[in-house]
């Protein structure tokens, strides 16, 4: 993975300097909340309900054993002992206080973490696939680019006061699990005439308005990334509009001029643009490439998998759920359920990120990814190391074995932390996954994705959930709108609200009424929820969430 | 008709430790909701705010929330500043917190 040369850490040192100046001219009276603001929020610095939030990047979600150790230190020294994994693969900090965060940012800088851009209207941390490097289906893997693009946008000069934040997520597979449709420009590799490039997507997001991106160019050579990229956010920068914080996304700009507009007006910039790049871009990802390199993959017998899965029903559910194929045939890809029944999706204990890094250290290859879906990944295990890495998440409570079903829930902070929030996510969250628990349904269910927003912003992407939750506010009472058929894949698709809402002592009920009725009309156990749902559509399931409506139609 | 004024509280967050803070009648500030201030006077509430921000050195964000008479002094009347007034609902941290350990 990627290390820092002595030019990053110099930059960063200084930033942090000056950060820590700017706190203490807010805490003598030197600088107003006004003034201050903007600058705290540059540096992931946000005041919430009840404390200030750190909001830490991990860039492209992967880090090594070193940075998951620091991450617990400052969960324990800093905070309440814990952290929260989030959907665009940050950790978050809930109760930090202003004078301690310049000391919070120097200790992630020992580590090369950073919390620059994690809020304002800037280029935000670039997300990828959390299987990048390590998935069987992977085209190349994405991270060299993303780490070129964090260097770009890093400081920018241009790209500092954007009409509105701008996200970009990677995915180097065709298997698209970085949600690439629904960020400000998504980039997807893709092979043509035996060249690898990208798929261009710009104009997708979740929000009060949710799109689906749309392709503006279907293959750009990768030594073109940078100054098409750019190209984007110029033709952006001054086209979006800045009169209405509701409509200056990307995708609303892309909306009103239409997709080919907007592709004629970066093609032509483009022209412009690429001139200025000399080469030097292409260098550096070249020494950045460097830095990737897949480890040095141990060979070696694989029966201790073998045998451990076909002796214990425990491990043998965990496999099931938590492994997904490595291009390693004989390793696998371990995804750790941060999820477990009745906890805070995304919740991890100072405790539980070291055994986590210390995995990563003894049988990982030193790595580790978070995912947009609130988990950790351990992207390359030998297999015959999966019973005793198993066996060790057993003992931390970390062993959960509900990846891709129903308990694995994305949920946002909600009401119990954000200022944003219109009504709380996370005990809905807990409240569902207790439940399915309790009824020993989920793996008879299978494939499930609940996804938990606590207002329209959609942190918690239940636009593209196939049960999507929006908490909100009705007359001073917490109310859950429900949607259904949203998917995050390749094949994204925004769900459709079924109709009214729920009451918080009702969202939970009316979850179990929807999954009784797609057990019940499900074809075989083999038909997910989704696919039920795409062949029968919404009315059956309008049926079960709605009984009386129906009797007073018949 | 214009709506009918309802009473209110003064709230904000403490500049360094970023927690919920009120604004009472002696123009301190106090970690007790039931130890503020309540402005039952439509035309008294945007002075005592005003009066409350001479204060933005050591506080962040002052606004008028609602609030109703109770037997201990003011109690919120919407979820949101119920939250703010004890802490999240999935640990019990914030203040409860600071409660358990009186």
């Amino acid at each position: 993975m990627y290390k820092y040369n002595a030019f990053d850490e110099a930059f960063l040192a200084e930033r942090n300097a000056q950060f820590r100046a700017q706190v203490e001219r807010r805490i003598d009276g030197s600088l107003t909340e006004d003034e201050f603001k903007p600058l705290r929020l540059m540096n992931g610095v946000y005041l919430q309900l009840h404390a200030y939030m750190l909001r830490v990047a991990i860039p492209y979600g992967t880090l090594n054993s070193a940075q998951m150790r620091q991450l617990a230190l400052l969960a324990e020294k800093w905070d309440k002992g814990y952290g929260h994994f989030t959907t665009r693969q940050n950790i978050q900090y809930n109760w930090p206080k202003l004078p301690d965060i310049p000391d919070m940012l120097d200790a992630l800088g020992e580590v090369g973490l950073h919390a620059i851009q994690t809020s304002g209207n800037t280029i935000r941390n670039t997300t990828a696939d959390h299987f990048a490097g390590a998935a069987a289906d992977e085209l190349t893997d994405p991270r060299p680019y993303a780490e070129l693009i964090r260097q770009w946008s890093t400081d920018h000069p241009e790209f500092q006061f954007l009409g509105r934040k701008f996200k970009i997520g990677i995915t180097g597979s065709p298997n698209d699990r970085a949600v690439v449709k629904a960020h400000d420009v998504g980039l997807r590799m893709v092979e043509k005439d035996g060249e690898i490039g990208f798929e261009v997507i710009v104009g997708g997001g979740l929000g009060r308005t949710p799109m689906v991106g749309k392709v503006i160019r279907d293959f750009l050579p990768q030594p073109d990334l940078l100054p098409y990229l750019e190209s984007v956010l110029s033709v952006y920068n001054v086209l979006g509009r800045r009169d209405n914080k509701y409509k200056a996304r990307i995708k609303i700009t892309v909306q009103e001029n239409g997709i080919d507009k907007i592709r004629e007006l970066v093609e032509a910039r483009f022209e412009e643009r690429r001139h200025e790049f000399d080469g030097t871009d292409q260098a550096l990802l070249a020494e950045i490439k460097t830095h990737f390199a897949a480890p040095q993959f141990r060979s070696g017998d694989t029966s201790a998998f073998d045998a451990t899965y076909s002796a214990d029903p425990v491990f043998r559910a965990w496999a099931d759920t938590n492994l997904a194929a490595h291009r390693q045939a004989d390793h696998a890809i371990v995804t750790v359920s941060i999820k477990a029944h009745g906890q805070t999706p995304g919740d991890a204990s100072g405790g539980q990120m070291r055994v986590l890094a210390d995995l990563a250290e003894e049988f990982g290859y030193d790595e580790l990814r978070i995912s947009h879906q609130q988990n950790v990944i351990l992207p390359h295990v030998h297999k015959s190391d999966l019973p005793a890495v198993h066996a060790r998440l057993k003992d931390h409570g970390l062993a959960t074995a509900n990846v891709g079903l129903i308990s694995d829930i994305i949920a946002c902070p909600g009401m119990d932390y954000c200022a944003l929030a219109t009504a709380r996510s996370i005990p809905v969250a807990q409240e569902i996954a207790t439940r399915f628990d309790d009824l020993k349904l989920e793996h008879d269910i299978g494939h499930l994705q609940i996804k938990i927003s606590g207002c329209i912003n959609a942190c918690g992407h239940h636009h593209v959930a196939h049960i999507g939750i929006l908490g909100l506010d009705r007359a001073g009472v917490e109310n859950y709108q429900i949607t259904l058929g949203g998917d995050a894949t390749e094949t994204a698709a925004i769900g459709k609200r079924t109709g009214p809402g729920f009451a918080y002592d009702e969202i939970v009920p009316a979850v179990e009424r929807l999954v009784e009725t797609y057990l019940a009309i499900r074809t075989s156990e083999e038909e997910t929820f989704l696919e039920t749902y795409r062949r029968l559509g919404m009315e059956p399931f309008k049926t079960a969430l709605y009984p009386e409506a129906q009797k007073k139609v018949a | 008709m214009a709506r009918a004024f309802t009473p209110k509280v003064i709230t904000a967050n403490d500049l360094l430790e970023g927690d919920v803070i009120y604004f009472t009648a002696e123009d301190t500030w106090t970690r007790e909701l039931s130890e503020a201030e309540l402005i039952t006077d439509e035309a008294v509430a945007p002075l005592r705010l005003l009066d409350a921000e001479k204060q933005n050195i050591k506080i962040v964000g002052a606004y008028l929330a609602d609030a109703q008479a109770g037997p201990n002094g003011p109690e919120p009347t919407h979820f949101r500043e119920d939250f703010r007034r004890k802490g999240p609902s999935n640990y019990s941290h914030g203040k409860q917190e600071a409660f358990a350990n009186v």
